[in-house]
């Protein structure tokens, strides 16, 4: 039986960069093929070639026995295969149909016939068993929502291979099922999917075969119900989980942060945790749940409704982020190119920057050359940030540099309660281990730390405590041993079905 | 060996160009045409008389560049020479008629009344940009024609005359060991600025706003103040070259920030200040300012036209932004993919 998809030595190149280098790749009628690693491992360019996006640099796609070129995303479809992005390829203010059909429009001569294309889209989404009305504009839906559509676009024509790239990051509990469902339909029917995914429990869940992506290169292809997690961890990183994750002692000091009934401008509701000194709290759950709006109305970002926030003791319920940093509350920021980082800016002045007003004064409060290289060279020794790589410009650094520039100016102003959104994403496992370790020193000095991630593992594997967020709220706290994937996944998902 | 020294000197080419821009480069050429085409270029007494002209750009530029650093960009800078050119003068025109004794309090006031009028564009400015969000380009060009039809209110479009001698004899002309005052202002206002940008917190937050404004807030930076700041400098140290420009041509004149805009943003992204923000040097700026006034001064001694002029600064403001971007993709390029 030919595979559905084979790969022979894919590759794509670009200048200094091998973003996949030689992969051999196979895809059978019926199966999900988990394709799994980190960030950068090359998962994303292997799907845009298999999808027509991008072309590769050397190697063969082979579907169904015939070796093809794919030149773009219809030419792709028009073979079978496609593709669900993560960036939603939707036009915000075309509707619902409008999009489904966007470049396969039924009608004449160039006029679109609306009523055949609502027909259509109403009866492609009946069939998905998607409750979506194909009438509305896209920017009124919810990125669940947005999702639906995105995937049923997979489904307007005849599918043999279909590409998920995490369909289920933003979906709720109920949306995934029906997910599920229609993935185990379309392999019924003989069809092939190949799924991304960084959770073991879908993995467990839907997989059949899951192929470990590092660096570009593939590791190997293993059975997904015989692999355990921690395997597949290894594959991944390269690395024993106790060379990445380091053993953090935990040693709860004074209270730093109160935060009692909190509502924000931005969906929190409710919401109420407590972070002593010396330990490490995670903040966990799905995209969009509240973790990082939550720490975000608390560094005094999205404005608060009601509730209180103490620092200290002291009541900081208003505070704007400049005093937050003043009273040592550091936020480090989950897009570092958007929020975090000045990027015409060298990875000195970045590090310096917090710390201008507050440490780095000298006479007639002019700024001291001397305070202002001390400070700056020793936080990026902190943070094992090379000394050529200090004076250059942060748009020039890699990710995990960008990283630990970061991470440095947290340093800098030598805060007391560090708040570190999604402070390992994008960067190579080196740099990853690395800033665990930085973790751990700045937890076992004393300071606080709110780890808020969506990276699991991650949560599970450096909190003394995670609180989960649902909606908006907290929807439960655990401890110590308590800490495993199966009790927190448990507080990630509604009980609505129960309800309903 | 010839490769790597090749490779070298291509490098270090490469590092001036980002980080001076295209400024060393059309100096150079402009110095050599210049001084073939006319042999009064080179002489010492053109080339003093040169910086002597360049001050009123030079301090428009610095103020400009302040703008520019942040993000956005000062349009109103012309007119801002016009009302203070002219309130200064009303004031003083009119206190020295009714007291004619009172020569220096006259003087004293005028420049005060003209800097604040100066100072109230600024604010109208940085109000607007910094604490109602409007967008700079619109901010500015609607001050820049709300002030300027004041300016013409004011005067009905006629020079204000019957200004005190003094004036123009100390902040026109006037020397101090034989150093023109106008230089010896300017200069000391180049080094406030380039303490302000390479030595002060402020001067820094400035270019953060500029760079990454999210970021620069989450550092700690308070984005509006800052924002508010820029446009009220800018307007300030553009109301003292309307002073300069007042005393020099003796009367008040709505008409002499026509151009100021356009060559000052010019002056300012030859000098290698990034339109994008977050990216310029004092320095640099100055050069650039001078650069252009040397441009005209070596245009008007080679019997180049008025007209041919304005098409040659054009030219070179376009060319300019385009090795701007040049620059800014070579800065961002080193990251790869």
């Amino acid at each position: 039986m030919p595979e559905l998809v084979e790969t022979v030595a894919l590759s794509k190149h670009y200048p200094g960069v091998k973003a996949l280098d030689g992969v051999d790749f196979k895809l059978a009628a019926g199966e999900v093929h988990v394709l799994f690693g980190e960030n950068g491992a090359g998962k994303s360019t292997l799907i845009t070639l298999l999808a027509g996006a991008n072309q590769p640099t050397s190697g063969q796609i082979i579907i169904e026995g015939r070796e093809v070129t794919l030149h773009s995303v219809l030419d792709a479809r028009r073979h079978g295969v496609s593709a669900v992005f993560q960036e939603f390829s939707l036009i915000p203010t075309l509707t619902v149909a409008e999009n489904l059909f966007l470049g396969d429009e039924a009608g004449r001569h160039g006029f679109i016939n609306r009523r055949a294309l609502t027909t259509r889209a109403r009866e492609l989404l009946a069939d998905l068993q998607f409750d979506l009305d194909p009438a509305r504009r896209v920017s009124t839906l919810t990125r669940a929502e947005q999702q639906m559509v995105e995937i049923a676009k997979g489904f307007r024509s005849k599918l043999r291979v279909l590409i998920l790239d995490e369909p289920t990051a933003s979906l709720t509990d109920r949306e995934t099922e029906r997910l599920f469902t229609l993935i185990g339909r379309l392999k019924a029917e003989g069809a092939g999917i190949i799924y991304i995914t960084h959770r073991m429990q879908e993995i467990a869940r839907i997989g059949d075969r899951v192929t470990v992506l590092r660096d570009g290169r593939k590791i190997g292809t293993v059975d997904a119900r015989t692999t355990s997690e921690d395997q597949l961890i290894e594959m991944m990183t390269g690395r024993t989980i106790s060379e990445i994750y380091p053993k953090i002692a935990s040693n709860p000091g004074d209270v730093l942060l109160e935060v009692e009934g909190l509502r924000s401008s931005a969906g929190v509701h409710d919401a109420s945790i407590t972070v002593r000194r010396g330990e490490i709290v995670g903040l966990a759950g799905l995209v969009g749940s509240g973790k990082s709006e939550l720490m975000r109305a608390v560094f005094g970002i999205d404005r608060i409704v009601a509730g209180t926030v103490r620092f200290k003791g002291q009541d900081v319920t208003h505070a704007s982020p400049d005093e937050m940093l003043k009273r040592g509350l550091f936020y480090l920021p989950p897009d570092r190119k958007a929020e975090g980082l000045v990027l015409p800016f060298t990875a000195r002045s970045n590090i310096a920057l917090p710390a201008l007003r507050a440490k780095l004064k000298g006479m007639f409060g002019l700024i001291s050359a001397g305070k202002h290289a001390t400070l700056t060279r020793d936080a990026a020794q902190h943070v094992e940030l090379a000394d050529r790589n200090v004076g250059r410009s942060v748009a020039v650094l890699s990710g995990g540099n960008q990283q630990k520039v970061l991470f440095a100016k947290g340093l800098g102003i030598n805060a007391d309660l560090y708040v570190l959104d999604e402070p390992t994403v994008g960067v190579d496992v080196g740099t990853r281990s690395a800033l665990y370790a930085l973790i751990k020193r700045l937890c076992e000095g004393g300071a606080g730390v709110v780890l808020v991630s969506s990276d699991l593992p991650e949560v599970l594997h450096l909190s003394h405590r995670v609180y989960v967020t649902r909606r908006g709220s907290i929807a439960g706290e655990r401890h110590g041993t308590d800490i495993n994937e199966a009790a927190l996944l448990g507080l990630f998902f509604d009980r609505e079905r129960a309800a309903a | 060996m010839t490769e790597v020294t090749e490779g070298n000197s291509h490098n270090i080419l490469k590092k001036l160009f980002l980080r001076m821009g295209v400024l060393p480069v059309l100096l150079v050429i402009a110095l050599i045409v210049f001084s073939l085409m006319s042999n009064q270029f080179l002489k010492v007494d053109n080339l003093v008389n040169m910086v002597r002209q360049s001050v009123y750009l030079i301090l428009v530029s610095l103020g400009q560049m302040l703008a520019l650093v942040t993000g956005g960009f000062d349009l109103s800078v012309g007119t801002i020479l016009a009302v203070t050119s002219v309130t200064s003068a009303m004031v003083m025109a009119h206190l020295f008629a009714g007291d004619p004794n009172a020569i220096w309090f006259a003087i004293t006031v005028g420049c005060l009344a003209g800097v604040l009028a100066g100072g109230v564009v600024g604010i109208a400015n940085g109000v607007g940009v910094a604490y109602l969000g409007v967008s700079p380009f619109i901010m500015t060009i609607g001050t820049q024609s709300v002030g300027f039809g004041i300016a013409l209110l004011m005067t009905g479009g006629v020079p204000v005359s019957g200004l005190p001698g003094e004036l123009s004899e100390t902040l026109g002309f006037g020397r101090i060991l034989g150093i023109p005052i106008p230089i010896i202002l300017t200069a000391i206002i180049a080094i406030g600025f380039y303490i302000l940008m390479t030595r002060t917190a402020r001067g820094n937050y400035l270019l953060a706003v500029g760079g990454n404004a999210k970021a620069a807030a989450l550092s700690g930076v308070n984005v509006r103040t800052t924002l508010l700041l820029a446009y009220v400098l800018c307007a300030l140290v553009t109301a003292v070259s309307g002073l300069l420009l007042t005393a020099r041509v003796e009367s008040g004149e709505s008409n002499i920030g026509g151009t100021m805009a356009l060559e000052s943003i010019a002056a300012c992204v030859i000098g290698g200040v990034s339109l994008r923000g977050g990216i310029g040097r004092v320095e640099n700026v100055v050069l650039g300012a001078i650069f252009i006034v040397l441009v005209q001064n070596g245009m008007n001694l080679s019997e180049v036209g008025s007209y041919a002029q304005m098409v040659v600064l054009g030219i070179l403001l376009i060319v300019a932004v385009i090795t701007d971007q040049i620059r800014h993709r070579m800065i961002a390029g080193g990251s790869g993919i």
